[in-house]
């Protein structure tokens, strides 16, 4: 059963997010948006969005600390267990906590808002409800977990870390996280759901977040494409004379 | 020396009646679609007048445009590129829908559904938005001739810089119209604020495009142009802006606002200039320098180096030719009569205005005095200081020089032409006074007044010979091919992005065979009247049929 569940259902999972966002890219770039809101409400959006956004750039921030840095690093370069527990607490709290606030916010927003909730999809219904279930069951695992301590302490860095770096480098072991509490078990296979859905959601914007910005020149200048004039390829047997 | 031609666009404001004729056209051309229900791509304010979106033109509000920094540099005035970044979750400076307009309908059928009753039953506006009733308070054209402006106009960003009260009793005020579309700026700060780099000017004829497929609804861009020519389309997620009607340029033809203006006085020719020397002209420290630093930018076609440095560049011979007979040219550079709207904006626009003389005509013949009497007009441009700084405000950034040395010569082509008019003879000491020849003044008036269609439009076509493939003339496409184009899952704008004749095409039958108002339930057929081209039956107008009858 944990051979099922903690290594085909996420290696499923994983390929569906690959695979489909290269088929999401090749076919739908016109749909590959945002799809922001702010035309139809500005007032919540203005603090519901950075609220969330900035404390998910934290979480996911965390998460790669957390999940992807070995223990015996941070030992090495001397930082202590309990040094590296309080930032993580402290520092997970605080991004959570936002996060949480801000997505609050947006879903309150999306129901309450006519115009909001008219351009709402079945997609971004679900998108929500596996985004809220992640981030709550992540909220509550350091909140159980590293604070209050329900169930006894668990290191995670020990467990579900060592096994997701063994998922990611294909030899995976599914005992570790077997031996996870539930909280830990049930955060990791939604959030393997919501990687799955990822790529037919609003959410691939995230790939397209614009860094390249930073650096390109303002102005963009582009010749018209003559390899493909139009929006379509010119069709088979029709040559081009010039 | 680095030379680029750009497709540009002069228009005559003496001549617009305010029809609106260049709206509806192009509404009807581009953006009678679901999701640009509150698009104008072209659109015409009554001045003085808050414009649309309201109040635009104040850029310490809204933030659009470039400034300079303390040590001349140009920046966005948005914000660098790192602040544009991180207020990229919520746009600080996004005008809401209100600052446009909601769009509505109203539903008809109440009118022919409702049971018998005493009173006449009346169809209620219904918001395109939110699908519910609505309490209609603004509009694309609120103000227009001046209505109501006793109430709002005092909000004109423009009035607020200029020094005297103005008044909206009736008798004293004046009034003119204002054509609006993209300016397709040589230094555009839309493509600069766009995150993705989807906007781009293309090299061939300047025409500045949004990338359907590169855009990513970041929406920085609708707040980063100063002239608010970038629109959300709220249903695909994506930017859209005036295209300059490319379609049409490609083969020659002029934009639909061009080709529809009831007043004939767009025109319509292509500009050569040197691209190495625009953003030095763009950083020009005095504001009211711009005008000239622009104009200086533009090469003369017929200089046989510039012509060599075109050739390199690899500006096609009919091109050049073309550039040799531009309107726009001789109406910017020969006779210096068109001015650019708000170069303080440093985004050095190319669609230019020839400022109006009909203010001050009026004022004179109101009084009774000869409104073709050289002397008259000029006094009267003296001493009506009120239109003329306000037109100062619009188009050389509150320098009343230009504008002056323009209605002069609008004025003195009036007094000239009317001794030919009259059979009497010309009086050369009309032409000197505005240091222009006789001859020169002639021309110009066959420019403005009675230029034929091949005159006003100057458009050399691109590259005849790859014509058919084209996006309008797509010979090879047949409009089946093309599903709905729409996974309502993933948003409305999801699929392959659709030609814009085959958009209209389907449109149509969506209208034709629809049966809702607005309701959310069929979104792309969901039109107001406005967008109704006089085919089929627009939605809610009738009792839905049968399916089968
Ligand atoms: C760092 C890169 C990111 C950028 C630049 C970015 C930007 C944006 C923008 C501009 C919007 C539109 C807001 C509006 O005007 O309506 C948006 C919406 C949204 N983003 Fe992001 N985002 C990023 C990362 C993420 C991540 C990592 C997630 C979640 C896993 C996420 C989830 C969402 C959601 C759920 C919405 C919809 C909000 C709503 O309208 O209800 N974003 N994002
Ligand atoms: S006027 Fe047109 S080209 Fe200029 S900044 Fe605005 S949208 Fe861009
Ligand atoms: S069609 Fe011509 S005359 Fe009529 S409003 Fe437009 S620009 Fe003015």
């Amino acid at each position: 059963m944990s051979e099922f569940l903690f290594v085909v259902v996420p290696y499923l999972c994983l390929a569906t997010f690959v695979v489909g966002h290269l088929w999401r890219y090749r076919y739908d770039k016109f749909g590959w948006t945002t799809r922001s809101s702010q035309l139809y409400e500005n007032r919540l959006l203005r603090i519901g969005s950075p609220l969330f956004h900035f404390g998910l750039l934290g979480v996911v921030g965390g998460h790669i600390i957390g999940l992807l840095v070995p223990e015996s690093w941070t030992d090495a370069v001397g930082i202590s267990e309990r040094m590296y527990h309080v930032v993580a607490v402290v520092g997970g709290l605080l991004a959570g906590l936002m996060t949480v606030a801000g997505m609050a916010i947006l879903i309150y927003r999306r129901r309450t808002v006519g115009p909001v909730f008219s351009a709402t999809t079945v997609m971004d219904k679900v998108m929500y409800a596996f985004l809220a279930v992640v981030i709550v069951l992540g909220m509550w695992n350091t909140i159980a977990g590293s604070i209050l301590t329900i169930g006894g302490e668990y290191d995670y860095r020990e467990g579900v870390s060592v096994w997701y770096r063994s998922f990611l480098a294909f030899n995976p072991d599914a005992t570790l996280m077997a031996a996870a509490p539930l909280g830990f078990q049930l955060h990791a296979l939604v959030a393997f759901g919501l990687f799955a859905l990822w790529p037919f959601t609003r959410l691939v914007h995230v790939f397209s977040a614009p860094l390249g910005y930073l650096t390109r020149p303002y102005i963009v200048y582009r010749s018209r494409d003559d390899s493909r004039l139009g929006s379509h390829r010119p069709r088979r047997g029709w040559d081009r004379t010039g | 020396m680095k030379v680029m031609a750009q497709m540009a666009m002069v228009m005559n404001l003496d001549k617009c009646i305010g029809c609106h004729t260049c709206s509806v056209t192009c509404k009807q051309a581009w953006t009678n679609r679901s999701g640009t229900e509150y698009v104008w791509f072209n659109n015409v304010e009554t001045r003085p007048g808050l414009g649309y979106p309201r109040t635009y033109e104040d850029q310490e509000k809204w933030q659009g445009g470039w400034e300079l920094t303390k040590r001349g540099r140009m920046k966005l005035k948005g914000g660098g590129r790192l602040k544009n970044l991180m207020t990229i979750f919520s746009n600080p400076k996004l005008p809401s829908i209100n600052e446009y307009y909601e769009p509505w309908t109203y539903d008809y059928s109440t009118l022919t559904d409702a049971p018998a009753q005493e009173h006449t039953p009346v169809a209620r506006p219904k918001s395109l938005i939110s699908g519910k009733d609505l309490k209609i308070e603004w509009s694309a054209n609120w103000d227009d001739d001046l209505g109501g402006s006793t109430a709002t106009a005092h909000l004109d960003p423009m009035l607020a810089k200029i020094a005297d009260k103005v008044k909206f009793e009736f008798e004293q005020t004046f009034m003119f119209y204002l054509p609006r579309i993209c300016e397709h700026c040589l230094n555009p700060s839309c493509a600069a604020s766009c995150p993705s780099g989807a906007i781009y000017k293309r090299a061939e004829d300047g025409i500045v495009l949004v990338d359907q497929d590169r855009c990513r609804g970041w929406r920085k861009c609708v707040s980063g142009c100063p002239y608010k020519k970038v629109y959300f389309n709220h249903r695909t997620g994506k930017a859209e802006k005036c295209t300059f009607c490319f379609p049409r340029i490609e083969v020659g033809l002029p934009t639909v606002c061009a080709e529809t203006c009831v007043g004939r006085l767009r025109y319509i020719g292509l500009m050569l200039y040197d691209a190495d020397k625009v953003l030095e002209a763009a950083s020009t420290t005095d504001d009211q320098g711009l005008y000239e630093a622009q104009r200086d930018v533009f090469l003369d076609p017929s200089d046989p180096e510039v012509i060599r440095e075109a050739e390199k560049a690899g500006i096609a011979r009919n091109w050049i030719d073309a550039a040799q007979r531009s309107p726009v040219y001789a109406l910017i550079n020969t006779y210096k009569v068109a001015l650019p709207l708000h170069p303080e904006y440093r985004t050095m626009p190319m669609v230019w205005y020839i400022p109006p003389l009909s203010p001050v005509v009026e004022v004179v013949a109101e009084t009774g005095e000869d409104a073709e009497n050289k002397g008259n007009l000029f006094a009267a441009i003296d001493a009506l200081r009120i239109p003329v700084e306000y037109l100062a405000e619009l188009f050389t950034a509150g320098d009343v020089g230009p504008v002056d040395a323009v209605l002069r010569k609008l004025a003195a082509m009036r007094c000239y032409l009317r001794d030919i008019n009259l059979g009497r003879d010309p009086d050369a000491s009309i032409p000197a006074a505005v240091g222009m020849s006789e001859e020169d003044m002639y021309d110009m008036y066959r420019l403005l007044a009675i230029a034929k269609y091949d005159e006003r439009y100057v458009i050399p076509p691109a590259h005849a010979e790859q014509a058919h493939a084209l996006e309008e003339l797509s010979t090879e496409c047949s409009v089946s091919e093309y599903g709905g184009g729409q996974h309502d899952l993933f948003g409305e704008g999801s699929g392959v992005p659709t030609p814009i004749a085959v958009e209209n095409f389907q449109m149509l039958q969506d209208r034709q065979t629809s049966d809702s108002l607005s309701g959310p339930e069929n979104k792309s057929g969901r039109v107001n009247l406005l967008n109704w081209d006089g085919k089929g039956s627009p939605p809610g107008m009738f009792p839905p049929k049968d399916a089968d009858s």
